[in-house]
This record gives structure tokens, sequence and C-alpha cells, in this order.
């Protein structure tokens, strides 16, 4: 008996259906559609699937040999046992009437030893192949993630984030399914198909044929139920997905719908969609409903067959009783785990479709490369630690085309801090990114103390660079862990310091458990302007050489700003430093004003000596003087 | 980070299971009932159908049986034949009785798991907005699909299965018994510990299956801020931690994986053993008694083919026993939420507790009492504890009709609260609030709610036309050129040159907007309605210089008569109202015009002006005798100061700014479902927390 099955009972329909439903990617503006980054699945190389798959057995093609021999030896334990009882209904039976204890004793210690062995090589064959799996899922996982990470901003913007982590969350997920619960005992009901057919056809080629013939109609029958069971699940998990997009919708926005009386409209839109669902979810319970009866008929028709056959023959004298008695033992075997072969096929085939997808982002490469050969900054020799930068004949265009910023030169002198202003899509980010290395110029290069920033090993940039971003995101863990980030090494009294030049402290010693609060945990709610002021503590305490402000003032209330004003003035004072911003007074700190249209930069001076002028910063300036109060 | 430790645990509910409470167990599935009595015809039907199936399936051994003794032994052939028409009927009897009882529950019970659904949902949106603050809303979507899915399953299998094998399993017995009951007793034997043996397993299998569970709620926690906090890990260099802290929880959940590994291969083992075992002992004592002429050849075929027919039965308990367990876990998931009051439920206690309230006067309101009034209003947070100081303490307010109230004050200091006691999403703990006199806990909210129209501070459009996102805010009879002005009114041009005009889909599913965008329809939908009472959460803040002024002016037209409270953060907001609240510790210290509070108090003139130095410009226009004002405390009434109309001098400018209106390029604003959906733990959905990139991304002023 191959398939006790304490794991999965008779389909009745696909546990995992949800696990595996991402929901549909969110359409996306329309530009984007042409955009191969813009679809779930990346174009993947021929045979980079297959690749993947070898490349991560590779490791370990002992163990896999070894987990094969298992299951063939195992598979051969449990399948002689019939024969066993052919052998003593033949063979024991009329010894023992004569007195020949022999064969008897021979059935007896050959089942005692089919016994434990398939029990034995069972246990052996189930621990390797979970070894296995867990080897190449870990493997895998790992893979995934430093992929991830290593691959450049551009593509993360276009690839998106929900796409990402569906592909190291639910893709994996749905291998992990498969590899668990599916594959073993997908090899074992194949196997043990292989083996029973042969041994009936070696036992009377009649019964053998139907069996062996059986498989058509089973074949036609799985293969037209995976056609249409894939048609009705993936009405379903459309369905099910506008269910979960209305719900989550409507939960997220729960003070509109109460102000807005929204409640019985939603109501109504609900129904209608969990109606569809369950629509749809009944035509799948059906389709699985028809399959199984299909195929239980199929099954219970050929082994009336077969007996019908056998009878045959032992009532003609041609073929013996045990033998018969062996046969339909087998039948039992043969087609019980038929009902759940369609679904393991089912996780066999969002596995394959989840590999692909996996192999397609692990095929590419990422834009931003570490140097080879890494060189060292030079060792500061000035009194301020700041750093020179160099724009030096930098151009930058998408790789898909689309000029961000035509080519420049530009120098900024160590300790010198730089306002950059202008309106959306002037270049003021693409240039910060570069800055930071998040991008890699398409032509030109940057140089941080004359040294190009493509030469410099990561961590070694990272001392030199720091970048704070208007989305100042905050990691699970403690607000002291987060400020951390910025130089893990630092003590409690350095991140304090810091939080308190950033004028954060106050309202961090205000939580619950002051710096050790937990900001995913309820009582440590962090709004917008408090996490940019982490975000900013962070910064101060990688002490960067050159530091970028890419709006990061933006959800900061006046006081907030005017405290990050300080700071720059006093604890980052010396740093060379980029701040891109639309408020005006932010620049009021700046030694110097760039002012950038469509990638160029069209001013450039002290912020004095640009409001003096009659250009677009005067302008705006002047309007900005008179609104004051 | 040193690291990045997750939590994606339950919040609140965390009831430890798994621990046979089988009693508990049977009551909690109990209060299934009212949901399944409308299908309990089709499922005691089915369940009839099944145990009926399951019994053809042991008489086709008794077939084999009376084939081998009678026609084979006989060489009739016209039996061989009766027979085997026999077990075609038989098996085909049992598929398509199988088939009967699927389709019989099929779509009853996907029936159940809707109606469920829709009751949850129905009951989560009427259920108090504090709710759903404490709630995250992965927690609520995991319990309206995989623990509803699971109910379903358990309805369809586990239910019907405990009883089909139980008959089963004794009707095989018997059958066994019958025929030669020491044959029977050897192969029945490793029936009770095989039994024993998967219920244990099972319970132990649970527990290490639930922690494997959270370890990859843990991981995917890991991954999901990996990716959402790209930007920082690369701009501090630090995806080396980051892959470290990674790599220890993956190996973690890999040892998980391979104790649950272990477990499974003993289980088989012992599965696969003992009944072989069983079966070798009773092949050799059934030869013996054949041999001896005390057994029929057929007999023997029969018990064996009883024996495996009895397999699935003795094995599967332990598992629908645990698929139990779990669907007793989630019907309590269910009910926990479902047992929660919605909100109108709560008025008697609450009235009973304020004990103040008043019944709405009836008459036209004194004119005194006319326009929105907080009388000595407190509030503290349901779910905080009583000691704890309230949120807002004895705010008294008065908004006369047609007037608007600027409020201002420090993040954290209870503005955007104040705002939602007006529409009632949440309860004043005591006092009261009246509109035009009337106290509105005295008023059916639904009315309520069509008198005082919100804009949040947080843009929220759903998946609906642009149009139709903006006439919520009206009533049914609302048309064209009511969307048409409120468009104008926000300065919400841009709708127009969307692909679809004002009919294009927008939020989850449709175009993504900016935050700028988005901020100005809401505006629209809370101004559409021509509300008597408008309540508007800081509504221009990620608006560039040129829109915002273009906006104040038409919603100037707009406020003229209607009776506003503004929430501001910037004096460009504030010069919209006629005069300005400050909220302080929980309490209005001071009420003015933005000049006088400028000048006038210090705590003021420092949010609005930032640094204490940036005060010395208004210095000289500091009255003399001005000077020491209180910083707070010292509630200085809020009515003594009065309208002066002049609040319109800082409009004009922005005439310059080198930008187009907000609009954006990767507004990627929404949450990026698709990730962790209902994973069963609740890794939940909303994952892009903190990536609102509003975006303006022009110049905007910093106005003293």
């Amino acid at each position: 008996m191959t398939a006790p099955t304490t794991t999965a009972p008779t389909p009745d329909d696909e546990q995992p259906a949800l696990a595996t439903t991402s929901l549909p990617a969110p359409a996306r503006a329309p530009e984007d559609t042409d955009d191969p980054f813009g679809q779930d699945a990346l174009p993947t190389p021929k045979g980079a699937t297959a690749g993947l798959l070898r490349s991560l057995l590779a490791p370990m093609k002992g163990r896999v040999a070894l987990t094969v021999v298992l299951l063939l030896l195992q598979q051969a334990a449990v399948q002689a046992g019939p024969l066993l009882v052919a052998y003593a209904i033949d063979r024991a039976v009329p010894a023992f009437r004569d007195h020949d204890n022999g064969p008897l004793v021979a059935v007896g210690l050959g089942y005692l030893f089919c016994a434990l062995a398939s029990g034995g090589l069972q246990y052996w064959f189930v621990s390797s192949a979970a070894r296995v799996s867990q080897d190449a899922l870990l493997d895998l996982r790992g893979r995934i993630f430093r992929h991830a990470q290593a691959l450049s901003l551009d593509f993360h913007e276009r690839y998106t984030s929900g796409r990402l982590i569906s592909r190291s969350t639910a893709d994996v997920e749905s291998l992990r399914e498969l590899l668990n619960d599916g594959l073993q005992e997908l090899a074992t009901v194949a196997l043990s198909f292989a083996y029973i057919s042969a041994t009936l056809l070696w036992l009377d080629l009649g019964i053998g044929g139907v069996a062996v013939a059986s498989l058509v109609p089973l074949y036609l029958l799985i293969r037209s139920y995976r056609r249409r069971a894939g048609r009705v699940y993936a009405l379903r998990s459309t369905a099910i997905a506008a269910v979960i997009v209305k719900f989550v919708e409507t939960m997220n926005g729960i003070r509109p719908v109460r102000a807005f009386r929204r409640e019985a409209a939603n109501d109504a839109e609900f129904e209608a969609l969990n109606r569809h669902h369950e629509r749809k979810n009944g035509d799948a319970i059906l389709e699985m409903a028809r399959y199984v009866v299909g195929s239980r008929v199929v099954a219970n028709t050929a082994v009336a067959a077969m007996v019908l056959w056998g009878a045959h023959r032992v009532a003609a004298d041609s073929l013996e009783l045990g033998v018969l008695a062996a046969a339909v033992l087998y039948l039992r075997r043969l087609y019980d785990p038929i009902d759940r072969l369609g679904m393991f096929l089912n996780s066999y085939q969002s596995a394959t479709a989840s590999l692909e997808k996996i192999s397609g982002l692990l095929a590419q490469t990422p834009s931003v490369q570490e140097p080879s050969a890494p060189r060292e900054l030079p060792v500061r020799e000035s009194e301020h630690p700041g750093r020179e930068v160099v724009f030096d004949g930098v151009r930058f265009a998408y790789r898909t085309g689309g000029e961000v910023l035509p080519r420049f030169d530009l120098a900024l002198p160590a300790g010198q801090t730089v306002a950059v202003v202008g309106s959306t899509g002037a270049g003021k980010s693409t240039l910060a990114k570069l800055l930071a290395r998040f991008y890699d110029p398409t032509e030109g290069r940057i140089l941080l103390d004359g040294v190009d920033l493509r030469d410099l090993a990561n961590s070694e940039l990272r001392r030199g660079v720091v970048m704070v971003t208007q989305e100042a995101f905050l990691f699970s863990g403690s607000v002291a862990d987060n400020i951390a980030i910025g130089r893990p090494d630092a003590g409690r009294e350095e991140i304090e310091r810091a939080a308190k030049a950033i004028g954060a402290h106050d309202f961090i010693s205000a939580l619950p458990e002051g710096y050790d609060t937990d900001v995913r945990k309820r009582g440590g709610r962090i709004s917008a302007g408090q996490r940019q002021l982490v975000a900013f503590a962070r910064a101060l305490l990688a002490d960067p050489a050159v530091l970028i402000l890419d709006e990061a003032t933006s959800s900061l209330d006046i006081p907030g700003e005017r405290a990050v004003q300080r700071a720059m003035s006093t604890v980052l004072n010396g740093r060379t430093a980029v701040v891109i911003a639309h408020r005006l007074s932010t620049v009021e700190i700046a030694d110097r004003v760039l002012v950038m249209e469509h990638g160029r930069v069209v001013e450039d001076g002290p912020p004095a000596e640009l409001v003096a002028g009659t250009g677009r910063f005067a302008q705006l300036h002047r309007a900005w003087r008179e609104s004051l109060v | 980070m040193s690291t990045t430790r997750a939590i994606t645990k339950e919040p609140e509910t965390a009831n430890g299971d798994g621990n046979g409470r089988g009693h508990s167990a049977v009551h909690t599935l109990l209060r299934l009932w009212p949901y399944v009595r409308s299908v309990r015809v089709r499922l005691f039907g089915a369940a009839l159908v099944a145990v009926l199936a399951s019994c053809m399936g042991l008489v086709i051994p008794l077939v084999l049986k009376w084939m081998v003794d009678g026609p084979i032994a006989d060489g009739d052939s016209r039996g061989v034949w009766l027979g085997a028409l026999w077990l075609l009927l038989l098996g085909l009897g049992e598929a398509l009785l199988f088939g009967l009882r699927r389709w019989l529950v099929a779509r009853p019970l996907a029936g159940v798991e809707a109606a469920m659904r829709a009751d949850l949902y129905r009951r989560l949106q009427r259920l108090p907005v504090a709710f759903h603050d404490r709630w995250p809303s992965g927690q609520l979507l995991s319990r309206a699909t995989s623990d509803l899915m699971l109910l379903r399953m358990f309805l369809a299998f586990p239910l019907t299965f405990l009883l089909v094998n139980a008959v089963t399993i004794l009707i095989g017995v018997i059958i066994m018994l019958v025929q030669d009951w020491s044959l029977g007793l050897v192969i029945l034997g490793p029936a009770v510990p095989v039994l024993i043996v998967c219920i244990v397993f099972e319970r132990r299998y649970h527990l290490v299956a639930r922690r494997a569970q959270d370890q990859v709620g843990d991981l995917t926690t890991v991954v999901e801020e990996s990716v959402l906090g790209i930007r920082i890990i690369k701009g501090f260099g630090r995806h080396r931690s980051q892959a470290r802290a990674f790599h220890e929880l993956a190996r973690t959940l890999r040892g998980t994986e391979l104790h649950k590994a272990r477990l499974l291969s003993s289980i088989w083992a012992v599965i696969v053993t003992l009944p072989e075992l069983a079966i070798g002992a009773a092949l050799i004592l059934g030869t013996v008694q054949v041999a001896d002429g005390d057994l029929s050849a057929g007999t023997l075929v029969a018990f064996l083919s009883t024996a495996l027919a009895l397999r699935w039965p003795v094995d599967s308990i332990g598992f629908l026993l645990a698929m139990s367990q779990d669907a007793a876990t989630a019907t309590e998931r269910y009910f926990e939420v479902m047992d929660e009051p919605p909100e109108g439920t709560l008025e008697g206690v609450l009235e009973g507790a304020r004990g103040t309230a008043r019944p709405a006067p009836t008459g036209p309101a004194a004119e005194v009492d006319r326009g929105l009034r907080f009388h000595n209003v407190t509030f503290r947070y349901p779910d905080a504890p009583t000691d704890s100081p309230p949120v807002l303490a004895h705010v008294d307010l008065h908004i006369r009709p047609g007037e608007s109230m600027a409020l201002v004050g420090t993040t954290g200091s209870g503005k955007t609260t104040l705002t939602a006691l007006i529409p009632r999403l949440h309860e004043v703990t005591s006092g009261h609030i009246t509109l035009d006199g009337h106290d509105i806990s005295a008023l059916p909210r639904e009315q309520l709610r069509s008198l005082v129209a919100v804009a949040f501070e947080e843009p929220t459009l759903f998946s609906a036309t642009v149009g139709e996102n903006v006439l919520m805010g009206a009533g049914d009879d609302a048309g064209d050129a009511e969307l048409r002005r409120a468009l104008s009114v926000a300065q919400a041009d841009f709708t127009h040159s969307l692909p679809h005009g004002t009919d294009t889909q927008v939020g989850e599913q449709g175009l993504s907007l900016s935050g700028g965008q988005r901020q100005r329809l809401a505006l629209a939908r809370a101004v559409v309605g021509k509300p008597r009472f408008l309540v508007l959460d800081d509504p221009l803040s990620a608006l560039d210089v040129h829109t915002e002024a273009a906006v104040e002016a038409a919603l100037r037209r707009v406020l003229a008569d209607t009776t506003a409270l503004i929430v501001a953060h910037r004096p460009s907001t504030v010069l919209l109202a006629d005069r300005v609240a400050l909220l302080s510790g929980g309490r209005i210290t001071a009420v003015g015009t933005h000049h006088e509070l400028l000048r006038t108090n210090t705590e003021y003139a420092w949010l609005m002006a930032g640094a204490e130095e940036e005060t010395a410009l208004d210095a000289t226009a500091r009255a003399p005798g001005d000077e020491d004002d209180d910083t707070n405390g010292a509630a200085e009434s809020g009515t003594h100061t009065g309208t002066d109309g002049d609040a319109d001098s800082g409009t004009q400018r922005g005439t310059g700014a080198l930008t187009d209106d907000g609009r954006h390029g990767h507004a990627d604003a929404r949450t990026d479902t698709g990730a962790g959906t209902g994973t069963g733990t609740g890794t939940g959905t909303g994952t892009s927390n903190g990536s609102n990139s509003t975006s303006t991304d022009s110049f905007e002023e910093a106005a003293r």
C-alpha cells in the first residue's frame, strides 16, 4: 500500500488555492504595458529553468541518487506483498498439505522482511527526500534574496515591489508545496503504477494488458481535467482576487466608507463579487467531482474486466488461483491514488510556472556591479570631513531609451552644501541617485575625491556617500535598531546623541518603551514626519563624507524642518551635502543653488546672487517672499 | 539593524490551540449551525450517500469470495460473468455515489462560505472605527478567505468522513469477524495502535506545522522589508547584514521543515509496517487454515482485500481530527470578529455612562448654539487604560454658522482625533458636540454623516471611476453638474485629460494617481454634496504652490457659507480660515485670527514660523504690552476674539512657479497587494508601508 495519505485525503478540492493565488498584478499606468518589466514573467532565456533546477541539485547529486535508489527499493519491497500471497496460495498450501513447511516459512520470512524493509526504506526515503528538497529550497531562497538585493535600483523601480515579493514568497511557497507534498507522492504513484503494470504483465498478459490499456482513458481523463480545471481555477482565482481587493480596500478605507455612508452600496457590490466567486467556486468543486467520478468509473470498470478475464482463465485452469488473488490485490493499489493524481498535477503545474518566473528573475543581471579590484578612498587630509564630488562628462539614459540627463559636468567642492531645485522630471532625483551609485551613468564618470564610484567597494562607498530619501521606511525592530542601521556597531549613547541632534529624542522618549519600542507593534505608531526624523538620525549616525537629502523633509512640520537645518549646520557641518527640496526655506542654508530643468542645470550660483538676478530662481523666490505674511 | 526580527503573529488573538480541547472544539463548531441549517438536508443526504458508497466498497471483496469459492472453483463461466457484472455494477455504483455526494454539497457549501463571508463583511463595515484601528486588514482578510475556505472544507470533508469512516470500519470489522474471527482479530490487531499513533502524530505534526508557518511569516516579513526598504539597504550598504538575518531565518525554517519531515517519515514507517506485518501474519495463518481445509481460498482473498479497503479509513482519522481542530480554530477566529458589537449597539451603553446627553431639541436652535460646537469634550481611545491621560480634555470650541476655523497643533496633539469625533467615527468619552444645537449623539449616524462631509489626511480612492469616487460625497440625485463644480473647486482639471476623462477607473485596480491628484479628488468628494458642515484634514498638504493657490481661491468661495473645521500645518492653509484654534496638550489653548495668534502666542508663532529666532520678524509688529503671553495651559477662552475679515493678504503668489501641477511619473503609492494575501498566518496585504510618495515635486512655500 503506497499511499496511506495521512496528510492528503482524496482531494476534496485543492487546498493551496489561496496560497498560490497572487492577486493579478494591478494594472499599471498605460505607458508601462510595453515594458517587459511591467509583466509578471520576465523574458526567460531558453533553458534557464532547467539550468536553475540542475544547478540547485548539482551540489547534492549523491543524495539525489540515493533518494531515487531508496524509492526504487522501497517500492519493490512494497509491491512484493501480493506476489507472496500468490506464492502462498499456489505453492505453500499444497506443500503444507504435503507436510512441507518450507514454502510457508519462506512466505512468512519474506513477508516479514518486506514489511520491515518497506517501512524502514520509507522512513529513509522520506527523510532523504526532505533533505534534498529543503536544501534546494534554502539555496533557492538565498539566491532569490541575494539576487534581488544585488539588482540595481532601476530594476526595482520598474519591476515593482509587489512582484518581487511574490517571487520570493508565493512562488517559493508553491514550489515548497510541490516538493513537500506533491513530488514524492507523484514519484511514488508513477513508480508503483509502472511496477504493478509490469508485474501484472508478467503474471498474466491479459490482466496486465487491461491495466496498461486503462492508462489510455485515464490519460485522456486527466488531460481533459487539467485543461478544464485550469480554466475553472483561473476564473475562480480571478473571482477571489476581486473579492479580496474589495475587502481590503473597504477595510483600509473604513473612515471614508463610514463618513460617506458607503456601507449599503458596498454591501451590494461585495455581494455581487461574492456571489460570482461562489458560482466559480462551485464550478471548481464540481469539476473535481466530475474527475473523481470519471477516474473511478474507469478504474472500477478495469477491475471488473480484469477479474472477469482472470476468473475465466482460472476457471479454465490456465491460470492459478493465487495469481488471480495477487492480481486483485494489485488492482486495489493500482487505482487507489488516481483520485489524487489530478491534484498533484495541478500543484506540479503551478510550481513549474513559479519556477519559470523565478528563473526569469535570477537571469537578470544587476546593472550596478561591485568592482573586481576595488580602490580605497584617499585619506582625508583637510580638517573638514567632506569630500569633493566631480561629475565628469556624465550622461544618463534609461536602458529602454529616454534620456534623463544630457551630458554635463559639475564639480562640488568638499564641504559645500548644494541645493538642487526644479520641477517634476527635471532630473534632480536622478542626479542624486547617480551620486549615491544607485545607477551608473550611461557615459562619463563620477569621482569622489578623484576616485571613480565604480571602483569603490560597496562598504567604502557607503562610508563615503549616504542618501536620505523622502520615503522613510522603518524596518521591524526597535527604534534604536532602526537608527543603528546607519552604523551597526554604534552604542546606545551614540544612537541617542544622533537622535538628540536631529530633534527626534523627545518623541522617541515619549514612546511606550522609548528607544526599545518596536515600530511595528501597536502603541509604536510613528507618523510620517517622525519616520523622517528617524531616517535623519540614521544618516547622522552613519557620518558620511557626502550626504544627499532627496526631499527628506517633506513630511516634517515647520519646527521639525528647523531642527534638521540646525543639525545640518552643526553636526553635519563640513560635509559635502546635496539637498533636493521643494521648499525654499531649505534652500536658505545652501552655499550654492542649482536650478534644473529638463535634465540640465540652467542656473548655478550662491542663493543671494540668484535671488538678485532675473532668472527662474529669482522669480520663484520673489513669489515666495510675497506670500509671506 | 542588528537583526530584523519579524512579528507576524496574531495581534490580539493568539489563542493557544492544538492541545486537544475536544469538547470545546465541538462546542465551537456547533456555532456554525445557523449557517449550516439551510443546507442540512443536502449535507446529511451526502453523508448517507457516502456511507452507502463506502459499504459498496466493502461488498466487493465478498463478491470476490463468492466468485473464487463458487464459479471459479466449479469452472462455471456463467457464474464468472455474473460475478464480474456484479463487480462492475458495484464499482460504477461506488463511483456514482461518491460523485453524487460531491454534487450534493458542492454548491450549497460554496453558498455557506459565501454567506459567512458576506455576513463578516457586513459586520466589519459596521464595527466602530476603533476596532479597525486595532485590527490590521490582513488579519481580517485571512478570516474572510483562508479561514472560511477551511470551514467549507471541514463541512465538505472531515465532518462527513469522520462519520463515514466510523461506519465503514464498524461494518468492515463485523464482516471480517463474522467470516472468521481469529483471522479477523489478527488483521484488526494493528488498527487500534495505528489509530492512536495517527492521532498523536497529527497533534504533534500540527504544532510543528504551525511553527513552520510562523517562520515562513517571519521570513516573508524580512523579504518584504528588504524589498520595500531597498533604498535604505543599498544607501547604507547593509545588504550583507540583511542577508545574514535572512539566512538565519531561512536556516531555522529548514530545521523546522526537517523536523516535520522526520515526524512524517516516522508515521509513514509505522503506517506501512504495522498493517503489512498483520497481513503477513494473517496470510500465514490463513494459508495454514486453507491447507487444513478450515478456510476457503475465497475467504482468504476477501480478507486480504477487505484489510486493504479498511486502511484508509483507519489511517485518515488522525488527519480528519486535526482538520476539525483547525476548523474549530477558524470558527473561533471568525466569531471573534462577529461577536464584536457593531457601532449602533454601543449607543445605549455609552449614553448611560455619559448620562449627560440631552435630547435633540426640536425647535430652532438658539443663536448661541448655532454652528458647530464642542462642549467640554473629553476623549480617550476606548482601548486605552482608563488612568492614561485623555487625548482630548475639556475641549470647548464654537464654530459659528458659515465660519471656517483652522485647527493647528504639533504632530500628535490630537487634531485628527478631534475631527473624527464630528462624524462620530469615534464617540466622545464625555461632553458633547452639537450641530446647530442638536447633540450629534442623538442624531442617527446616517443623518449626521449626510450633514458633515470629511476630507481625510490620507486621501483614499476606491476602485471606481473618478466620477463615482467624487459623487460618493453627494446624494443620489447629484449628477454631472455637481461633479463639474466640485472638480473645479478642487482644481482637479487633470481628470479631463485622463484616458477616459471622469470615467477613468482609479484606485487599487485602476490608474494610479499622484498624492496631489488623489488629495484633490478627496477634496472634491468632500465639497460635492454642498454639505452644511465641512471637515478638512490638512487638505492641501500634497499640492504644489501653484495648485495650492488656485484651490484656495476656489475653496474660499465654498467656505464663505459653509461651517468648516480645517486642520492646517502651514500658514497658507491657515489663511483659508476665518479664525484659528490652537490645540495643545489635548486642550484648545488659544483661539483667534492668524495674525493675533502670531503676535500673542509663542507656541503658535513657533509652530507657524519654526525657530524662536524667526519670530524676531514679528517682534517689531508686536504690541509692547502683549509680551509675556502664556505658552500653553491657561486656556484663554475660545470666544473673545472676533473675526477680522482681512485674512486675505497672503494669497497672491506662486505665479512663477517652475512647476506643473504635481503630476508625477512613478506615483506608486498604492498598496501593492499580491504578496502575502492569505498565506494563512496573516502576513497581511498592506505591504507597502511608508512609501506614500506624495511627491509634489515642486516648490512649496514655507511661509511664515
